[in-house]
């Protein structure tokens, strides 16, 4: 029997204190070390939330979470925070403070493991500068190092957002939406940069992603998420069109010749659902 | 959107609804602020009444000539080193109290929150704690810690040393915490949900954003650590406070007036150094 990496049980996320409006419902997931999933679906399908369940940045208000048959959420804040060390979330949009410089944000990665001691002297020299160096040149984003993050383009903060990743120690990549800001010839080489990056050192890599065709191409695996619910999880070869369309059939956007009918109050249809985004 | 615009019933230009809700604030805010102005004897015509604006002009044309001898002016410069030094031993001794009591007052590194509504009970019970700390430090004025420290320490500077760092790491503990829950909190709290620990979040993720503001309100209370050094002299700190106190007893006003020159030239010596080290750090 093959071991889990992380585990999803029943889980239901919502966030606000009433469940009234779950953002995920009922969601079951395994996913096994090493494995290399892609999560697509529309936006405001739940993707975000059920990568930030997975990296422990949302407690299920219901189910269970399990990390290598551990239940972080039974243990304590410190313990928990522990265990977060193996985690790698990379957020959808570059978490970058202004005026800081690439090489500190891209060791970054690499503080859980380090010392306050040591994260306090790389800012004032950062030693293990070869290592951000070499994260960067995964991306071809290795001219920067010396650069502040807020003079780079959206595209090349991406990308300097997931060369964080890679400088990191994690077992198990998280990684939302990585092409969002990039052109299509620069999206597939950037995610076999992320796809090798994870094969190399053995990690296990969950990828939420618009590109469905990308998806398809470079995916063992696909989950579809809808409306908060799995809708499928299938190998690549059994995803068909028919799927991905019913995927993202949209039954709350009416047309545009429609949407004007929407915006009278008494026809009491909305556009969207509430609790629907994320 | 034109065509959803054309299809609604209005012909003509709708009132603003808001300006209702603008008056009404406008007309409570004076409400308030009469009684206060009764309270406090408010009374500016008296600026222009003869007598009390002859009498003025007397005090101020006192002033004149400053008093500008060499030997006065060594003796003003040495106060000024003693009163500037209880400034900033005062501010140091402040921020190694206060950088810390930020870092603990600030819900923005509250690791046990992280992915839950709400943070641990003990977590909740310390940031409470302190937070009741800072409002005590900085409710009572320095001057006040000055008269009970000069018990403690006798006439001399270390009672205005203690005296501003008592307070103010109150107020600095405050306004850091303000400045930091204000910034964005992407950068860090990424940091910390990947695993980082609250000082690596703050140093990683929030001081790059924060720390302009950080040093130029560091900077400016700086500036009142001078002001309020003086003061304290008044009371027997030393420094410019007592030349000022001797000076006023004495009615030399030519000396006043040099000793507040000093003042200026301190306080705008503040000032510029203050926008040298941003200059610095850009």
């Amino acid at each position: 029997m093959r071991s889990t990496a992380i585990a999803l049980e029943n889980v239901s996320v919502s966030f606000a204190a009433s469940s009234q409006h779950d953002v995920l419902r009922h969601i079951n997931l395994k996913i096994s070390p090493q494995e290399q999933v892609a999560i697509i679906g529309s936006s405001g399908a739940g993707k975000t939330t059920l990568l930030e369940t997975l990296a422990m940045a949302r407690q299920p208000s219901k189910g269970v979470y399990a990390l290598n048959n551990q239940q972080p959420w039974q243990l304590s804040s410190a313990a928990r925070h522990e265990l977060r060390a193996s985690i790698f979330l990379v957020p959808q949009i570059p978490p970058l403070p202004p005026r800081q410089r690439v090489v500190t944000t891209v060791l970054a990665g690499k503080l859980p493991r380090w010392s306050f001691w040591q994260a306090l002297s790389s800012l004032i020299y950062p030693t293990q500068s070869p290592v951000a160096f070499a994260a960067l040149s995964a991306f071809d984003m290795q001219d920067k190092l010396y650069a502040r993050v807020d003079r780079l383009s959206g595209g090349e903060r991406q990308r300097v957002s997931l060369a964080r990743l890679v400088a990191s120690d994690a077992n198990i990549m998280l990684v939302d939406e990585p092409l969002s800001a990039l052109d299509p010839t620069l999206a597939a080489s950037v995610l076999s940069a992320i796809q090798r990056e994870a094969s190399v050192r053995s990690a296990t890599l969950i990828c939420s992603l618009h590109q469905v065709e990308l998806a398809r191409l470079h995916f063992p695996r696909l989950v579809g998420v809808r409306d908060g619910s799995i809708l499928f999880d299938l190998p690549q070869a059994a995803v068909t069109d028919e799927l991905i369309k019913q995927l993202y059939a949209n039954q709350y956007i009416t047309p545009m010749a429609t949407a004007r009918d929407a915006r009278i109050p008494q026809s009491g249809l909305l556009p969207l659902q509430e609790g629907n985004v994320c | 959107m034109a065509h959803i615009l054309s299809q609604s019933a209005t012909t003509h230009l709708p009132k603003d609804a808001a300006w209702r809700g603008r008056l009404t604030l406008l007309i409570v805010v004076g409400a308030l602020l009469y009684p206060s102005l009764v309270a406090t004897q408010f009374k500016p015509w008296q600026l222009f009444d003869a007598q009390s604006s002859q009498s003025t002009m007397q005090f101020i044309a006192h002033f004149l000539p400053p008093k500008f001898t060499a030997e006065f002016l060594i003796e003003l410069l040495k106060s000024a080193w003693i009163t500037v030094a209880i400034a900033t031993c005062g501010m140091c001794f402040a921020l190694f109290t206060s950088v810390p009591l930020t870092l603990f007052v600030s819900s923005r590194f509250s690791i046990s929150r992280l992915g839950r509504a709400k943070m641990a009970t003990l977590p909740f019970c310390v940031r409470q704690l302190l937070r009741w700390l800072l409002v005590a430090l900085r409710s009572i004025p320095e001057l006040v810690f000055a008269l009970l420290l000069v018990r403690i320490f006798g006439l001399g500077p270390t009672a205005g040393v203690v005296a501003i760092a008592l307070s103010y790491s109150g107020m600095l503990a405050k306004v850091y915490a303000e400045i930091i829950e204000s910034s964005d909190e992407h950068a860090s709290h990424t940091l910390m949900k990947n695993g980082s620990s609250r000082l690596q979040a703050f140093l990683y993720g929030t001081l790059p954003q924060c720390s302009y503001e950080l040093l130029s309100y560091t900077i400016y209370r700086w500036e009142c650590a001078i002001r309020s050094a003086s003061i304290m002299g008044m009371i027997g700190a030393g420094g410019l406070g007592q030349q000022l106190d001797a000076a006023l007893k004495m009615l030399e006003g030519g000396e006043v007036a040099t000793i507040l020159i000093v003042f200026m030239l301190l306080v705008g010596l503040a000032d510029a150094a203050s926008s040298a080290f941003r200059k610095w750090l850009n």
